[in-house]
């Protein structure tokens, strides 16, 4: 008996076909009550236009309410963690970045903190440079909740809401061109500092951008808040209490708008978290319509947040100064494109003998992290996002291991849409907002 | 200032491994012919000696399954590295006093939990973190009394995953669990020892359900088994995949690249220079 | 496919195949197949900023029968494959792939177990675009570089006869179709320049050339 796992085939006078079906399909069927029909069994497979990317959920339906959710990921499943452990410390970054593609910082900040963590390096860290993460990190956060927005609403209906969001995410991507080079997936933060300096034309757009934004803002609130349709596919829908949040170990916008002010910038700061000024804002309704207001709050703290780190924008290095560590090149535009500034290559060629050792053995070899183990979390946009990294002493990453907050709050999602209809499936699974990058790794 | 120096000196550190290596294998300064070690002779440039934990390029995996499916052989590396010994991880544990809030919980701890010499194998403080190596059989109750007690409520298990340390001893995966405590603000991190043979672990989703996709996902990626689990199936791989694709000696699985007339082999087969 | 497929080659076959050509390439609409990063650089190609809509493709359709061409935009893993497939086999004639970034077309930076390296070992792929992402502009440029791979496609077997004949006579454009870059194709001088380039085999030469003279306020390692 051939396995049910595997596509059966036939030879034909065409050529041999493939008949590929959905693997277990028939179990899962069979396993229903064959005699009652009224429960059925609906797949919205791993390419839909609602399910936030390519997540795969099986529900069992009687008539219009959901009985039984079964989520099923991996589908995007890149072997990222394996994959570093054969590239140096510094290499894992562009690696890392492209985990949960819509807060490519957040990744590389929390592998670059634990790297330096690993390092023993945490104090030396510039100002500015730290600065400039806090900067970098809340403008993505930004971008990301305007994914959210924008998605969240086409996914309910309001297709305007997809071309607002995109339209002032393309600022921020912008700001994020003009500051790393790349629009997405940057490799922007790297140990030891940041990979290049922040011009003053991008300041001077983000200073723009800050002008702009509250009153995008307000145009959503006046588009969504008040009408009766997002209200009532929002409220009440997909509730989630704290204890269950808890528990689920589900963080972020969605445990905040349950009620529990924890926000790990606040409670356990990092980057100089702790002497900004921003409020942790929630909600007590914890359903869809409470993550959506916390997530627009988020948007204007970060604002606030964005404005105190470009006033204390202090000329400096940006790069930790000890040079066994450092990654070498001062970048610049040339005719060829983004690469080492004139004066670092005509000081390695001509100038410093120890520069270019540097310079050879770094972009070679890497730097060598002592041996041990940390875990260094952050709060992205979706939660906690932890890096657990182990070295063994080497120039290569033993192992890295990414709690993605996507990952853990999807495990929340049959809790919250048992029992209710199927598109609040649809609403529950938005509101929690899981990037598929960063669920499956 | 502190600067990162490799556990030991690169250029002394060339002869030791002559005068440490128990077998006749040639030191880094000849070229490598390959050995006549039985199973396959994957060349390497110095035996390994109270080596560590398997960096894949360098050294041969430990067990026979894993021999022969990868190592860069007769790497041009003449940077004299190819002899360096690195440092074992793990190793004692630390003394007390811990430091910090370490000793509190720790005293806690043990005030919550009768019997806690016997589940604790040994404690770990390193870079400002606390690790608890527990008795695997011990971890769920163990669990339960830092989620419960009044003074650890370590409500919050952040992570549950695995480390592979091949080659160190018989119990080489490590599964790791971070707890944090929202009242105290807090982490700590009780880690797991089991070996291949045996990889059973009482699950701990009675305790944090949140561990039900973590446990599956470390059982996907490890063979971690852990017994209790409401539904231990593979997560991110296809259902009938077989292996454990994070092992160490699970190979990466590229493929060589042609680009532009040259051949770029598969990125654990590239030279390394480590 | 119907009956203009019948129609016997000669002009009326040349007439009918411009006219159904030039149909399907100024209405294409695409299959949501979105996977990772990619997809966002998609969306945002269709977002007001780089609008599709101005090629009438700012419709995408979810169901794939009603789908012309599918943008398989990010990476492949072992366990989507079948799905791609099937997708791909759901779509109906006329039908084309555009693999849209490393990831899709070869693997990308993931050359690993778990990525398949490169969607054409599932799927035949009609333009493959590079890039990690590859910016909206990038993903116009291939849209509008198929778009003239349709429009010069033959029409059933009768219009393949005549493209083998064509061939056999030395009829071949110099430039094949969907190669020219769209920057390049629009303009009559530019696209002259090109053609020559491509004769005496140093196009990509010609590209980077123009690059730098165009950027050449930056010469010297310019700062920002």
């Amino acid at each position: 008996m051939t396995n049910p796992s595997y596509a059966p085939e036939r030879e034909t006078s065409e050529g041999k076909i493939f008949t590929v079906t959905g693997g277990d399909w028939d179990t899962v069927v069979s396993g229903t009550d064959p005699v009652s029909d009224e429960r059925i069994i609906v797949n919205m497979g791993p390419q839909h236009p609602s399910t936030h990317g390519v997540l795969r959920l099986v529900l069992e339906l009687e008539g219009e309410t959901v009985r039984d959710l079964r989520s099923v990921v991996g589908y995007l499943h890149t072997g990222i963690e394996k994959s570093i452990e054969y590239r140096n410390w510094v290499q894992g970054t562009t690696f890392v970045t492209r985990m949960d593609y819509l807060a490519p910082i957040f990744n590389e900040t929390a592998y670059s903190l634990a790297v330096e963590k690993l390092l023993g390096i945490e104090d030396e860290i510039t100002e500015r440079a730290t600065t400039i993460r806090v900067l970098m990190m809340e403008l993505n956060r930004i971008s990301s909740h305007l994914v959210w927005l924008a998605t969240t609403g086409m996914e309910l209906g309001a297709i305007s809401i997809m071309l607002y969001g995109f339209r002032e995410r393309e600022y921020i991507l912008e700001i994020f061109e003009m500051v790393s080079g790349l629009r997405m997936n940057m490799a922007y933060v790297r140990p030891g500092g940041v990979a290049q300096d922040v011009p003053d034309s991008a300041v001077v757009k983000i200073r723009e951008f800050l002008t702009m934004m509250p009153k995008r803002l307000k145009e959503y609130e006046d588009l969504l808040s008040g009408q009766p349709i997002w209200t009532q596919r929002t409220q009440g829908v997909a509730v989630l209490d704290v204890t269950a949040c808890v528990s689920l170990g589900v963080t972020g916008p969605v445990l905040r708008s349950a009620g529990l002010p924890w926000d790990l910038r606040k409670t356990m700061p990092y980057c100089g978290y702790d002497t900004y000024e921003f409020d942790v804002p929630t909600s007590t309704d914890a359903d869809v319509w409470g993550r959506y207001q916390v997530r627009l709050a988020e948007i204007r703290e970060s604002l606030k947040l964005i404005e105190q780190a470009l006033d204390r924008l202090r000329p400096g290095p940006v790069m930790v100064r000890d040079k066994k560590i450092a990654w070498p090149a001062q970048l610049a535009i040339g005719t060829d494109g983004l690469g080492n500034s004139l004066e670092h290559v005509a000081k390695i060629m001509g100038q410093s003998m120890e520069s270019l050792i540097h310079h050879f053995k770094l972009v070679t070899e890497g730097f060598r992290v002592p041996p041990g183990q940390v875990y260094v979390a952050i709060e992205g946009p979706r939660g906690e996002l932890g890096a657990h990294a182990v070295s063994d002493g080497g120039t290569r990453p033993y192992r890295v291991h990414f709690r993605e907050p996507s990952f853990v709050n999807l495990q929340a999602l049959p809790a919250m849409a048992e029992g209710g209809m199927i598109a609040d499936v649809i609403a529950g699974g938005a509101s929690l907002d899981p990037v598929m990058g960063g669920c499956d790794r | 200032m502190v600067t990162t120096t490799p556990d030991k000196d690169p250029v002394t550190d060339a002869k030791e491994p002559a005068q440490r290596s128990e077998s006749a294998n040639p030191t880094n300064q000849q070229a490598t012919p390959p050995s006549n070690k039985p199973g396959g002779g994957v060349p390497v440039q110095a035996t390994p000696v109270g080596a560590t934990t398997g960096a894949p390029a360098e050294l041969p995996p430990s067990s026979v399954a894993g021999r022969g499916m990868f190592g860069s052989s007769g790497s041009g590396d003449t940077s004299g590295f190819g002899g360096l010994v690195r440092r074992r991880v793990g190793g004692g544990g630390s003394e007390r006093p811990y430091g910090s809030y370490f000793d509190e919980v720790y005293d806690a701890l043990d005030e919550a939990f009768p019997g806690l010499d016997d589940a604790i194998e040994k404690v770990v403080v390193d870079r400002g973190e606390l690790t608890l190596h527990v008795k695997p059989e011990r971890i769920a109750e163990v669990c339960r009394t830092m989620r419960d007690d009044e003074s650890l409520r370590f409500e919050l298990c952040s992570s549950v995953s695995a480390v592979d340390y091949l080659g160190a001893d018989e119990r080489r995966l490590h599964v790791a669990y971070h707890l944090a405590s929202m009242t105290y603000r807090r982490r700590v991190r009780l880690e797991v020892a089991v070996g291949v043979e045996h990889p059973h672990v009482p699950s701990v989703t009675q305790v944090y359900p949140t561990a039900d996709w973590q446990e599956r996902e470390t059982y996907d990626m490890f063979g971690v088994i852990f017994d209790g689990h409401p539904a231990l199936t593979r997560i991110l791989m296809p259902d009938d995949w077989e292996g454990h694709p994070q092992r160490k000696d699970y190979p990466l699985g590229g493929v060589p690249v042609e680009y532009k007339g040259a051949e770029i082999p598969a990125p654990d087969r590239r030279r390394s220079y480590q | 496919m119907g009956i203009e497929e019948k129609l016997p080659a000669g002009v009326l076959l040349t007439s009918v195949e411009k006219l159904v050509n030039w149909s399907r390439k100024s209405s294409v609409w695409g299959a949501t197949f979105g996977l990772a990063c990619c997809a966002i650089e998609m969306m945002a190609a269709g977002g007001p900023h780089y609008d599709l809509g101005r090629w009438g493709m700012e419709v995408f359709r979810a169901s794939p029968r009603q789908a012309d061409l599918m943008i398989v935009a990010g990476r492949v893993s072992q366990k989507m494959a079948p799905v791609l497939r099937q997708i791909y086999d759901q779509m109906a004639e006329p039908r084309w792939v555009l693999s849209m970034g490393v990831c899709a077309s070869s693997g990308g930076m993931f050359n690993n177990y778990a990525i398949v390296q490169g969607v054409d070992h599932v799927v035949p792929v009609d333009m493959y675009l590079p890039g990690c992402p590859p910016r909206p502009e990038m993903l116009i440029d291939a849209i509008l570089k198929l778009r003239e791979k349709i429009n010069h496609e033959p029409l059933g077997p009768n219009g393949r006869k005549m493209l083998e004949q064509r061939k056999e006579r030395g009829d071949v454009p110099v430039v094949p179709y969907g190669s020219m870059p769209s920057s390049y194709r629009n303009d009559k001088a530019r696209r002259a320049e090109w053609t020559q380039a491509v004769r005496e085999g140093r196009e990509e030469q010609l590209r980077i050339e123009n690059w730098m003279k165009e950027e050449r306020h930056l010469q010297g390692g310019g700062r920002w």
